[in-house]
This record gives C-alpha cells, sequence and structure tokens, in this order.
C-alpha cells in the first residue's frame, strides 16, 4: 500500500538528481543554522520554502514538456507585463516604506523571467527550425534584451546579468553562427566607449567599483576582505561546524544570503569545498546529460539552459565570495537563505524531470 | 524530399547542439578548476596569514569623516563653520548593561534629562554597533575625569566630533538653514542618490536652505583607514589609509550687512524680503522673520525646543521668502497698467475723473476705491503714483482677465522662481480655466475688478514679487535669482562661478515701459504714497506701495487698525528699485500686519538702498525727522 503511493509520488521524479539536490540541500539547511548564529527559526521558514519547492517541483516534473511549449509566450507576455506593472506601481507608491508591502512585489516578475525568456526562446527557436534565418536569432535575442532592460532599470543588475547568460546560452546552443558570436562580441567592445561617455559620473564610478573593489574599501572590498580572511582561516579541513569566528562574528556581511559559501568554507575547509562542489558538478553533470538525450529541439534547449544557468549562479557566488570576481548580489543556489530564488530553483528542476521522464513520449520531430 | 531535409536537418542540429554542450561542458571544467585553484591558494598556501588575521586580529575599517565646506557671505564673512568637541560615546553592542553603565556614568559627568532623552532617541533609530553620544560638549575637567575612570566603562569613549556653528545664531536663518542628525526618510534619499559608501560615519545631513540645497558640494568626500583591531575591538595599528576630502566651500551673493540691517529694521515684526540685483540675479539680502537658531538644530534638537518652534503661532520655521503666499495687492498696479499699454488701451492722455467708486456695467455693482470721494482727475501716471483703485478696475473690466492673466504670468507671477533653494511655493494666478477646474464655476467680471488691484485669488511669494519687480527694472530681461556667487573646490582650490541665465526676455514699447516707470517714480515723490521713502534721498527710488486683506470687511464698515486684533490688521507690501535710471537693486517687502506699504514696509527699503548704494547707515533719528505724510495714510 505505503510502496504503490511511494511508487505514484516517485513517478516523473529523476531520483539520482533528486538525490543530488536534497543532498545539497541538507548541506545548505546546516550552514544556515550556523551562519544565522543559531537561530531555527530562519532555518525552519527555509524548510517551508524546500517544502513549497518540493511540490511544486512534483507538480511541474508531471506536467507534459508540450504544455510548457505551449504556455512559453503566454507565461512570457505575462512576466513582461507584471514587469511593467513594478515600474508602474513602483512609481506611484514612491516614498512608501519598500519592504512592507512593495518588497515581495518587486522581486516576483524578474524572478519569473529567469525561467520564462529561457522557455520563450526555446520555443521560438525550435518553431523556426526547419526554417532559420539570421532575422530569428535577432527576434529570439530580443526576448531576452526586452526585459533585460527593465530589470536593470529597476534596478537590479545582478538578475539582469544572469537573465543575459542564459539568453546567449539558448542562441549558442540553438546553432548561432561563430561569425556572428564573433561580430557581436567585437561590436560590444567597439560601442564601450560610445556608451562609456554617454554615462552620468556616478554611474561610471559604480563600474569602476565593480571592477576594482579596492577602490571602494567601504562596501565591496570590504565584504571581500572579510571573506577572504573567513574562507583562508578555514584551512584544509576546516574550524568544524558553529565553531567559524569570522562568521560568527560580525565580521562578514550578508552571511545568510549572499556570503553563506564563506561561512561554509571557514568550517569546512577546503576538503568541504571540493565536496560541496563535487555535488554541484553532478548535479550540473546530470542535467547537461538529460539535456543531450532529450529527443526535441526545444527540450533539449531548455533542459540544458536550466543546468548552464544553475552553474553560472554556483560560479558567479563562489567566485565573487573568493575573491576573483567583483561583488554582485546573486544568491548561491540550494545553500542560501531566500524563499523565491528557493522555489525558482527547484521549479526549474521539476520542469528538468519533465522532460526526462517524457522523453520516451515525445516524437523525434 | 522536405522529409529528408528535415531529418537531416534535425541530425545536424542535434550533432550541433551535442558538441557545443560539449564544449561548454569543457569551459565548466575549466571554471571549476579556477575556483579549486583559488581555494587552494587561500586556504591552503595563504593559511597562515589569514589565520593570523583571523585569530589574533581583525580588519576594521573605519571612515574619516571630512569636514563639512564653510559657508561664507560675498564678503567672505563666516555663516557656517566647524569645531570639535569632546563628546561622550557609548556603543551599545560592547556595553554587557546599559541602564547600569548610564547610572554609574552620572557621578562622574553631570547627565541631565534632556541628554539622556536625546541618547534614547538617537539609540532607537542606531544600530547597536555604532558609537551614540550621550553628552557632547564635555568641558576638560569632566574629560579628565572620566579618563581616569575610562577602565570601569568598557563600551563607553571620549570622541572629538566635529560640530557646525552658526557663529551668527539666528542671523538668516532660513536662508543658511541648518544640519540635522540623519534619520530614516534622509537614509531613503541617500540610497537612493547613490551616496551610502560616502555618508558611511556621517550623522547630519543638510535639512534645510543652503545647508540642505548644497550637501551634495558642502559633505566633501569620506576617507578611510583600514586598521588591524584586536579581540576587545581595540586598533592595533592602522594598514591602510585614505585622508578625507573636505566639503568645498560656497560664497553666498548675499552681503551679510544689508542682510543684517534688513533684518534689524524688521524689529518686531514678522514678514519677509527679497533684495537682488537686476543686472545678474543676485540676491543680496534674503529675510524672513521671525528667524530661529539654527545651532540648536545641530547634533539633534530637543523634543521640547521644537515644540515651542513648531507651534508658534508666528511660526518661526516658515520660510516666508518662498513659502509665504500673500495678496500682492496694489504692488500689481505697475504690471497691470504696462498689460493696458501694452495691449494700447489707457495710453494718455486717456484719463478718468473718479469719484471714489466704479460700477459694473449691467449689474450696479460698485467697487469702492480707498480714497473715500475720489482721486479727481487721473492719467495711467498718476494712476501708479497715488494708487488709483477706481481707474484699474475699469482698465482691467476692458482688458479681461484672459490677456490680463497672460500678460501677468510674463513677470513669473504663478510660477516658482527656481531659486537655488528647496520647496519653493509657486504662487498662483488665477484664470477662467484655473477657476473651473479648482471650483468647477465660471469667472465671474466682478472677480475681475478685483484681481486687477491684487485681491482676489493672487497669490505672490514675496522671491516672486522680488523677481517680478527686477524683471521690469531691467526693462523685461528676467534673469534666473540665485543665491550663491562661488563654490570653491576645497582641493584644487579652484573657483567656481556661475553665468548669468536668462530666464525670459520680454520686448516692451519703451514709451510705454517709460510711462509706468515713471508712475513709479513718482511713488516716492511728494503726493505719492510713499513720498516719505523717497524723502531726502540722492539718488531716485521707483517703487509701489501695497496693502494686502486679512480679513474682509463687511460692505459699509471702516477699517480701523487700532480697534482691531493686531494678528487681523492689514499686511504691508513694498517694491521697490533704485536708482530708477539704472538700477542695481531691486527688492520686494512684505510686513505681515504692518498696516500700510509706505510707512512700515518703506523705510525698510530706504534703509537698505542706502546701504547699498551709498555705503550709508540712517540712524533712527532722521527717519523721524520726515513723518509719514498725509497722502500715506491709505494705500
Amino acid at each position: 500500500m505505503l510502496e504503490r503511493l511511494f511508487l505514484r509520488l516517485q513517478k516523473n521524479i529523476d531520483s539520482i538528481l533528486m538525490i543530488f539536490i536534497s543532498s545539497a540541500l541538507v548541506v545548505g539547511l546546516f550552514t544556515l543554522y550556523s551562519a544565522s548564529g543559531r537561530n531555527i527559526i530562519l532555518v525552519l521558514n527555509q524548510l517551508f520554502y524546500i517544502g513549497l519547492g518540493f511540490i511544486l517541483l512534483w507538480i511541474t516534473a508531471r506536467v507534459h514538456p508540450k504544455h510548457y511549449e505551449k504556455l512559453a509566450l503566454p507565461i512570457y507576455i505575462l512576466g513582461l507585463l507584471l514587469l511593467f506593472a513594478v515600474m508602474f506601481v513602483g512609481q506611484s507608491s514612491h516614498g512608501a516604506r519598500r519592504w512592507l508591502n512593495l518588497g515581495a512585489f518587486k522581486m516576483q516578475p524578474s524572478e519569473i523571467m529567469r525561467l520564462a525568456v529561457p522557455i520563450a526562446m526555446a520555443w521560438y527557436l525550435s518553431k523556426r527550425e526547419n526554417n532559420r534565418h539570421a532575422i530569428d536569432y535577432i527576434i529570439a535575442s530580443l526576448f531576452f534584451i526586452l526585459p533585460v532592460i527593465l530589470i536593470i532599470n529597476q534596478p537590479d543588475l545582478g538578475t539582469g546579468l544572469l537573465i543575459t547568460a542564459s539568453g546567449f546560452y539558448i542562441l549558442f546552443l540553438a546553432g548561432l553562427n561563430w561569425k556572428f558570436i564573433v561580430g557581436a562580441a567585437i561590436g560590444l567592445f567597439s560601442l564601450a566607449p560610445i556608451i562609456w561617455t554617454h554615462l552620468h559620473d556616478y554611474q561610471k564610478n559604480r563600474l569602476l567599483i565593480l571592477l576594482d573593489p579596492s577602490q571602494d574599501p567601504l562596501g565591496s572590498g570590504y565584504h571581500t576582505i572579510q571573506s577572504s580572511i573567513a574562507m583562508g582561516s578555514g584551512g584544509l579541513i576546516g574550524k568544524g561546524w558553529l565553531n567559524g569566528t569570522q562568521g560568527q562574528l560580525d565580521f562578514l556581511p550578508e552571511r545568510t544570503t549572499d556570503f553563506i559559501f564563506a561561512v561554509f568554507s571557514e568550517e569546512f575547509g577546503l576538503l568541504g569545498n571540493l565536496l560541496l562542489l563535487g555535488l554541484f558538478a553532478l548535479i550540473i553533470g546530470r542535467s547537461l546529460m538529460i539535456a543531450s538525450q532529450a529527443k526535441n529541439t526545444f527540450t533539449r534547449l531548455l533542459a540544458a539552459n536550466i543546468g548552464l544557468t544553475f552553474f553560472t549562479y554556483i560560479f558567479i557566488n563562489i567566485a565573487m565570495v573568493s575573491g576573483i570576481m567583483p561583488v554582485v548580489g546573486v544568491p548561491l543556489p540550494l545553500i542560501s537563505f531566500g524563499g523565491t530564488s528557493m522555489t525558482i530553483i527547484l521549479i526549474s528542476f521539476g520542469i528538468l524531470m519533465s522532460v526526462h521522464s517524457h522523453k520516451e513520449l515525445i516524437g523525434s520531430s | 524530399m522536405s522529409y529528408t531535409k528535415n531529418s537531416q536537418n534535425i541530425y545536424k542540429s542535434r550533432y550541433l547542439f551535442k558538441r557545443r554542450l560539449a564544449l561548454l561542458s569543457g569551459l565548466i571544467s575549466i571554471a571549476f578548476l579556477i575556483v579549486i585553484g583559488r581555494f587552494f591558494y587561500l586556504q591552503i598556501l595563504k593559511y597562515d596569514f589569514y589565520k593570523d588575521l583571523s585569530e589574533n586580529n581583525r580588519i576594521a575599517v573605519i571612515p574619516n569623516v571630512p569636514n563639512r565646506g564653510l559657508i561664507l557671505d560675498r564678503n567672505g564673512v563666516i555663516m557656517a563653520d566647524n569645531y570639535f568637541v569632546y563628546s561622550l560615546e557609548i556603543t551599545p553592542s560592547k556595553v554587557t548593561n546599559l541602564n547600569k553603565t548610564i547610572d554609574n556614568l552620572k557621578p562622574i559627568i553631570e547627565l541631565n534629562a534632556g541628554d539622556l532623552k536625546q541618547f534614547r532617541k538617537i539609540l532607537k533609530e542606531s544600530s547597536s554597533l555604532d558609537s551614540i553620544p550621550i553628552k557632547t560638549h564635555l568641558s576638560e575637567t569632566e574629560a579628565a575625569r572620566f579618563a581616569a575612570n575610562k577602565l570601569r566603562f568598557e563600551g563607553v569613549e571620549i570622541k572629538s566630533r566635529l560640530f557646525r556653528r552658526y557663529p551668527k545664531g539666528a542671523f538668516a536663518s532660513h536662508l543658511i538653514g541648518h544640519i540635522n542628525r540623519i534619520n530614516e526618510e534622509d537614509k531613503e534619499v541617500i540610497k537612493k542618490l547613490g551616496w551610502q559608501q560616502n555618508y558611511k560615519g556621517t550623522d547630519s545631513i543638510g535639512k534645510l536652505g543652503i545647508e540642505k540645497y548644497y550637501e551634495a558640494r558642502l559633505h566633501g568626500t569620506t576617507g578611510f583607514q583600514e586598521v588591524e583591531i584586536d579581540a576587545n575591538g581595540n586598533s592595533v595599528r592602522i594598514l591602510n589609509s585614505t585622508p578625507s576630502i573636505e566639503g568645498d566651500a560656497i560664497t553666498l551673493s548675499i552681503d551679510s550687512n544689508l542682510q543684517e540691517i534688513a533684518e534689524n529694521a524688521f524689529n518686531k515684526y514678522r514678514g519677509a524680503l527679497v533684495a537682488l540685483n537686476p543686472k545678474n540675479g543676485e540676491v543680496l539680502a534674503f529675510v524672513s522673520r521671525p528667524n530661529f537658531d539654527p545651532n540648536q538644530f545641530v547634533g539633534g534638537i530637543d523634543v521640547d525646543e521644537w515644540k515651542v518652534l513648531n507651534e508658534s503661532l508666528d511660526k518661526p520655521m516658515l520660510n516666508r521668502a518662498i513659502n509665504g503666499l500673500y495678496p500682492p495687492g496694489s504692488t500689481v498696479k505697475p504690471f497691470v497698467a504696462l498689460a493696458a499699454l501694452e495691449n494700447d488701451i489707457r495710453k494718455p492722455p486717456f484719463n478718468i475723473k473718479d469719484p471714489g467708486f466704479f460700477t459694473l456695467p449691467n449689474s450696479g455693482h460698485t467697487y469702492k476705491d480707498w480714497k473715500p470721494y475720489g482721486h479727481g482727475v487721473v492719467d495711467i501716471v498718476m494712476a501708479i503714483t497715488i494708487s488709483c483703485d477706481t481707474f484699474f478696475y475699469g482698465l482691467g473690466i476692458e482688458l479681461g482677465i484672459n490677456k490680463l492673466s497672460e500678460f501677468l504670468s510674463q513677470f513669473g507671477f504663478g510660477k516658482a522662481t527656481h531659486i537655488d533653494m528647496f520647496g519653493e511655493n509657486a504662487g498662483l494666478l488665477p484664470s477662467p480655466e484655473w477657476k473651473q477646474k479648482r471650483f468647477k464655476q465660471p469667472w465671474y467680471l466682478g472677480e475681475t475688478v478685483i484681481t486687477s488691484i491684487g485681491q482676489g485669488y493672487t497669490l505672490v511669494t514675496p522671491m516672486q514679487l522680488a523677481e517680478a519687480v527686477a524683471t521690469l527694472a531691467n526693462g523685461g530681461l528676467t534673469i534666473q535669482p540665485r543665491l550663491i556667487q562661488s563654490i570653491k573646490n576645497s582641493q584644487t582650490g579652484k573657483i567656481e562661478t556661475f553665468k548669468n541665465k536668462t530666464v525670459r526676455e520680454l520686448h516692451f514699447k519703451p514709451e510705454n515701459l517709460a510711462l509706468v516707470k515713471e508712475g513709479m517714480m513718482n511713488v516716492t515723490q511728494p503726493g505719492g504714497t510713499a513720498a516719505s521713502v523717497g524723502a531726502g534721498a540722492t539718488y531716485k527710488i521707483a517703487a509701489k506701495t501695497g496693502t494686502a486683506q486679512v480679513v474682509e470687511m463687511k460692505e459699509n464698515q471702516k477699517y480701523n487698525p487700532s480697534r482691531m486684533n493686531e494678528r487681523h490688521r492689514d499686511h504691508a507690501l513694498f517694491i521697490a528699485y533704485a536708482p530708477a535710471e539704472e538700477p542695481t537693486i531691486a527688492v520686494a517687502i512684505i510686513v505681515e500686519n504692518g498696516g500700510h506699504g509706505g510707512s512700515t514696509a518703506g523705510p525698510i527699503a530706504r534703509k537698505l538702498m542706502d546701504y547699498y548704494l551709498l555705503k550709508k547707515v540712517s540712524s533712527n533719528k532722521e527717519e523721524n525727522k520726515v513723518g509719514p505724510l498725509e497722502s500715506e495714510y491709505h494705500d
């Protein structure tokens, strides 16, 4: 009886991926407990979102990919309208305390776009597959350029850049011509000085600080110094769970969210880092494997994008925390505290599992 | 055929996909290797270095707060500067029992109820890591006494803090403004402007006047110190330091001597005055009375002191010069007269025989002149000189409200002057459209009648009125008025000055302008409504008096100032420029409940002009010699 229920629940779920994800989540909860200064309420809060995320993962895994294909455009347009609405609402409630009623609202549309953009692009490019011209790639690009402009305007540079990366992955995997890629890269570089002269002084400053954090030792430079100390002092095997001094004291900023990796690294050392990185590598590897086994272009592009975006988050976050990249506000997926980010990540894995479990049912057209 | 092509395509695209995915996987592996390399560097190679930093010492970044820029008058007189004070400060996170610590401090340092109240207030608004002053301005003995007992008080320190000082106290307070502690609202603004980094360690911000408008220039650039601190939070050594850069110094266009003469001339009256140079828009004096002592606000104003300022009937916190709204009364007449002349009506030799009232055609409603039996034969020049209401009643009706309103708006009525100060009021210039929108009612002819003598809906700020007079003095050219003359960069010593900016350039017929100016010049001559103002002057003053009703008179009720509540008396207005032939100063004055413009507001203008044009300080004795003339008792 119980066995049958379990089997039913397990249907469509990729147990290999599920084991990897769950392991990472357990690591995350333990780290969060330590990073928050043993704040059990925060951990329970995170657990609630994990639960919610799992339910949504289970639902999205059961949905046939053809439905995602059908819903691609409507969801995308809805997301875009919400982004516009944010712009409008944001203006009308000028002076209101953002974190009261606007807070949840502000993040939502750009988070939706993280999924809606790749789905819509994959849909468009697979639809035009047999008759694709250069113009189709340009149209597909507009699918991410438009929301990115709105999101960067919000301003949320981090999410904007990540969606841009995710758009590039799709274009690249769909077969964008190398000449085009090289041309675009050259074009961007030659445009840079022109854009630069049109920026305001404070915008220039912000970009300069992004490139060289030591120019801003009170802000992001401080974060980098402190997280380097935390990581470096962790050594080979770490100081042990709940024993990290940098993380436990007030020195490390944002230690439950963007900088949680520094806490982990201080307490579990290089070995811990390698194990966690290995776990992430397994998740990425499994995702890309699912992508390469997918039977049609839409699911292929979508699945690969989910794996690659997951990698991008991890790389940017860890590179930022360990001081090889400027500080941009990107959380570490499955580990950092944050409800919206957690649910979106789990939903994306649900879609990945849907692609995998329905692969036999999709014709190779 | 298409089937084969398609399947070929599909095969090709899947192959391409796999190849590219493999390429990306390779890149991912490289990225992982880079990250692992970095881990190795931090955690193995530099392990000892970071272990040392983490276990024995920690790095803290301490901001070096910059000196706030000075504010000077045009002659270099200091209006705002900074000085060091010793202040006793508590960092709550370092204190185990805050109340006990405060109790233990009491025998050593005298703490009164106000100090504690202020401390609690700041405590609520700050983070527990901040250092919060519990008593500022410690005396040398107090500082020494605490130093001797320092070891008993962990988390309590004496710090030397920079304080803002306004050496001249309440003088020009509405102009200079003040700073106050940064509150939640300011924090939002700082965040929005992207100033957070530069405001680390800064606890005050400009809240009013020049201090607020030029905050970005006055604040300066915060430096930093990277220091190693031991486990107790004491700094061991400085690793790295960048000095702060002092804020820029601002030189006002105000002449503090002129300002002082103007402020003193107001005596106990409430009101406002703006004097500017029509040639370059520089504001020479900027008065709003009563004023307040900006020093009260530095470091946070006491709740009781604020209550007194805020609840006073005299409204000392109201910046009357840019926020006070007053009916212009008869000061609007020169502009209305010019409107008529430019529209080719009322040109001399046109004149009326004033019976002392005006009857609105088709309604029979009559409007009285201020002079019971009228002025006799009056032309347009005379109408300005003696302020004949009847002349303007008929003029307004013939011109019509639309033309009148349009013409006045050219002089800036109903528009903000965009002076370099926040919160300016734009005043009100009524029109039929405005009334329809505001009250959903049509415009009545009677309203045109009173609008043409500056009563009714029209409202102006003293700043606006001053700009309008300057424009008239300039023959139609409006130069953007401004309060500062230059900004001196504290680092390079370079002085930034400002070019004159033309706001509007109006073209009037010279002969029309000459008629209006003649009328205004005669105002300060014998027979004019402000004859005493011009008496004995070695230069010519062009002026216009005005009165604005505070309470409406019932029909047949006679205005009798001596029998009225002081606050119900009329507001006195006065506009003037001099020397009349080649004006270098234009002024607008409003004296609240001052009665008639010529007798209360006028003398203030004269004192101002005597100093400005002749560097002469007129004593009160002289003024008494020339008593108000008969013609001045009314408008």
